[in-house]
């Protein structure tokens, strides 16, 4: 690509420039003291020759062929005006393709759609070609005349240092920026998709509908339900997925931390850290197999067991429930996702324990305390608010989580305490919503995006509610 | 006086009188014996073969320059090193007449026996009354609400903060000011009873009027306590202490009376640092 070669010449010429511009610097630093370093002039010249082109060039490779596309597109020939917007769209592909050398769709056009069709394709060529020569000749000047109306400036009183800060903060500024934005654009694709769903299905029936049934009749003559959309009994999934995987993460968690940090010894922990960041490191999806074909099968195993010994006896009924107890069940997915919660709580709650201040360990060991009534008296009150964060930064993990549980959990959805049963959860439907061939005009689509933007609303707020809790704990020991 | 809340009566007076300070402490036997006690962090010798009698009912002052291992002897005599990786200390310290180091001494037992006051205030993020009931409590030396109240009135009475605090033992210790807070945990201190307080460095977070307030307060204590204070300040040490140690680079140099050290030092090292020229 001309263009790589282009950002590769410009990045050669800057360096080049860099190099120039401090030997200048050097040299001129016989004379007086220099107000910055050499490197600082070199890198301010660099800069000005650089960031301008290579402003025009990525400008150029994002905005120039959609200008071109329009412009090409603004006076359709005749034969396209009377084709369907679908067949159109194809047409004016077609005429990009063509003019690039790619291969075009499989359509039959005729005789005279061909000929416009070679037209445009010629006018797209014209435009690529003209604006790629263009954009070039627009870097190389910006470069070169970066270059010289810098140079000329380079003295010894020129403030390059402060000049270099200024452009190391816009730098920063914009790495910033591009997270702030994606964020919002994020939000604003789903906020559009979710205003479309909202459209044919009201939000209170969503929000507070206790039957989930996205099944709506493709053909005329399908018998199917109408469709219902309401999302309590996967956020019912959900809840009680959650609270399985924090009754199994959260002690465990914790108590490794308070080991990690107040028991174990050096060696120990040297072993066991690494250990539990490998733990962290592993794949959602090997999650869920171990979920489905380890987990899964043992807990059914067990639970039916227990049933057959019970079954025939008084608890009869219950025997019976046990032995029909599936693979598939809120209880495999919550301990496995608890299992995977594990390490999230720990580290963080390892790092709250490590901030309590040693001032506070060594007055309650002076008064003769033990470890265990140091950490139970002393310790775990003065962490609780940062292990309160910590417990729902986890708890906003475990409702996104969306692998194991679309490998384990089941896609019944119904509201239900018992961890036996299977249960859908809202990740997992929107998996299911969004697999497979999609229309993007059915509300069974879109509930997706409905359930996606409920889904973020609760993942934020608890996410708000960890972050402020554990800001404001951090305030008291700083 | 406004951060020290309402001053007590004998408030006018800021330091404790020099000649009640230097009066000899009459039969007071001796609390702390210890023999050849020498200290090690990792290889690094922190302590080297300390040998030195400490009585009882009165003031002893450690003094000398930063990291000469005042504060870790006095570390060595409630065990408190145990609780540092690496540390190793050998010789001899008894308290009354009991070897601390014997493998019969539990060091917790041992640490409810010989109180310890930090540098830095470091009340529990729990209330008042709370903190001063946190040792009665984990040893079990209250039957019953009244005793323990009982326990944390005396104790804060001792400590002399009774009057500022009794209205407010349910706010957090850290509601209080420095001064308030360093004498809120010498009640913690002493509500288990302690045979020996130990001191280090009380007052350098503090103020002058709340160091004053604390100076006075060890003066009281030491009427019932053998107390082991360990100083950077010179003229702390010559106010609070009938008997005063001076230790550098890991060795004791010189202990007698407070005042034959301050105006009688035998050694030149003493001299030196007591006038000033090193430290």
């Amino acid at each position: 690509m001309s263009f790589t070669l282009a950002f590769a010449l410009l990045l050669a010429f800057s360096v080049g420039v860099w190099w120039l511009g401090r030997r200048r610097a050097s040299a001129l630093a016989g004379g007086e003291r220099l107000h910055s370093l050499p490197g600082y002039y070199g890198t301010w010249v660099a800069l000005w020759t650089g960031i301008p082109a290579a402003l025009i060039l990525l400008l150029f490779l994002t905005a120039g062929p959609r200008l071109g596309e329009a412009l090409i597109a603004a006076d359709p020939p005749a034969a396209v005006a009377s084709l369907p917007s679908e067949t159109a769209q194809a047409f004016w592909n077609d005429a990009q393709s063509l003019a690039r050398g790619e291969p075009t769709t499989a359509i039959q056009w005729t005789p005279e759609q061909r000929a416009a069709l070679e037209q445009k394709a010629e006018q797209a060529r014209q435009y690529n070609g003209f604006s790629a020569f263009a954009a070039l000749a627009l870097a190389g000047v910006l470069a070169l005349g970066g270059f010289l109306l810098a140079w000329p400036r380079i003295s010894p009183t020129l403030r390059a240092r402060n000049q270099v800060e200024g452009w190391i903060n816009i730098a920063l500024m914009a790495c910033s920026a591009i997270a702030v934005l994606t964020t919002i654009g994020i939000v604003a694709s789903l906020l559009y998709e979710a205003m479309r769903f909202f459209a044919s299905v009201p939000p209170l029936d969503f929000l507070f509908g206790l039957q989930w049934q996205p099944q709506i009749a493709m053909r005329e003559d399908q018998v199917a339900a109408k469709g219902a959309f309401g999302a309590v009994p996967l956020f019912a999934g959900t809840f009680l997925v959650m609270i399985v995987a924090m009754c199994v993460a959260a002690p465990v968690g914790l108590f490794c931390a308070i080991y990690l940090s107040e028991y174990a010894g050096r060696t120990t922990r040297g072993v066991i850290k690494p250990l539990l960041e490998i733990l962290a490191g592993v794949p959602t999806v090997v999650y869920g197999f171990f979920a489905a074909l380890t987990v899964g099968p043992l807990f059914r195993g067990f639970f039916n067991w227990i049933g057959s010994w019970l079954a025939e006896g008084p608890l009869d009924p219950l025997g019976q429930y046990l032995m029909a107890v599936q693979n598939e069940m809120a209880l495999t997915a919550g301990v496995v996702m608890g299992i995977m919660l594990i390490p999230y709580i720990s580290s963080l709650s390892d790092d709250i324990i490590n901030a309590v201040p040693q001032s506070l360990r060594d007055g309650s060991y002076a008064m003769g305390a033990t470890k265990s009534e140091t950490v139970k008296r002393v310790i775990l009150p003065a962490a609780l608010p940062g292990v309160m964060g910590a417990m729902l930064l986890a708890i906003s993990r475990a409702v996104g989580e969306t692998m194991i549980v679309t490998m384990a959990a089941g896609s019944q959805a119904r509201i239900t305490a018992n961890p036996l049963d299977s249960v859908t959860t809202v990740t997992r439907q929107m998996v299911e919503l969004l697999t497979g061939d999609q229309e993007f005009d059915s509300p069974r689509t879109l509930a997706a995006f409905g359930l996606g933007l409920t889904l973020f609303g609760v993942t934020l707020v608890l996410n708000i509610i960890a972050l402020r809790i554990v800001q404001k704990y951090r305030q008291a020991y700083d | 006086m406004a951060a020290e809340g309402n001053p007590l009566p004998h408030d006018t007076q800021l330091r404790p009188p020099a000649v009640a300070a230097h009066t000899p402490v009459a039969n007071a036997g001796v609390k702390i014996h210890c023999q050849g006690v020498s200290a090690f962090y990792g290889d690094k010798q922190a302590l080297h073969d300390i040998s030195i009698d400490i009585p009882d009912r009165a003031v002893t002052a450690f003094i000398g320059p930063s990291g000469c291992g005042k504060s870790t002897f006095l570390r060595c005599i409630n065990r408190m090193n145990d609780t540092i990786p690496g540390a190793r200390v050998t010789g001899r310290i008894e308290i009354d007449g009991e070897d601390v180091n014997a493998r019969s001494v539990d060091p917790v037992v041992l640490r409810s026996r010989v109180g310890m006051v930090f540098q830095k205030p470091n009340p529990f993020p729990k209330s008042i009354f709370e903190n001063v009931a946190y040792g009665p409590r984990i040893h079990g030396l209250a039957n019953g609400k009244a005793e323990l109240e009982a326990i944390v009135e005396a104790s804060l009475k001792k400590a002399g903060l009774w009057d500022e605090v009794s209205d407010r033992l349910h706010q957090s210790g850290s509601s209080l000011s420095g001064g308030q807070q360093q004498r809120l945990v010498i009640a913690r201190a002493i509500a288990v009873q302690p045979r020996v307080i130990l001191m280090d460095e009380p007052c350098s977070a503090l103020d002058p009027i709340a160091t004053a307030r604390i100076e006075e307060l060890i003066d009281e204590l030491r009427r019932q306590y053998c107390i082991v204070i360990v100083t950077h300040s010179m003229a702390q040490a010559a106010r609070v202490s009938q008997r005063t140690a001076f230790f550098h680079l890991g060795q004791l140099v010189e202990q007698g009376s407070t005042e034959d050290i301050f105006t009688n030092p035998r050694e030149k090292r003493t001299q030196d640092y007591i006038t000033g020229r090193f430290g």
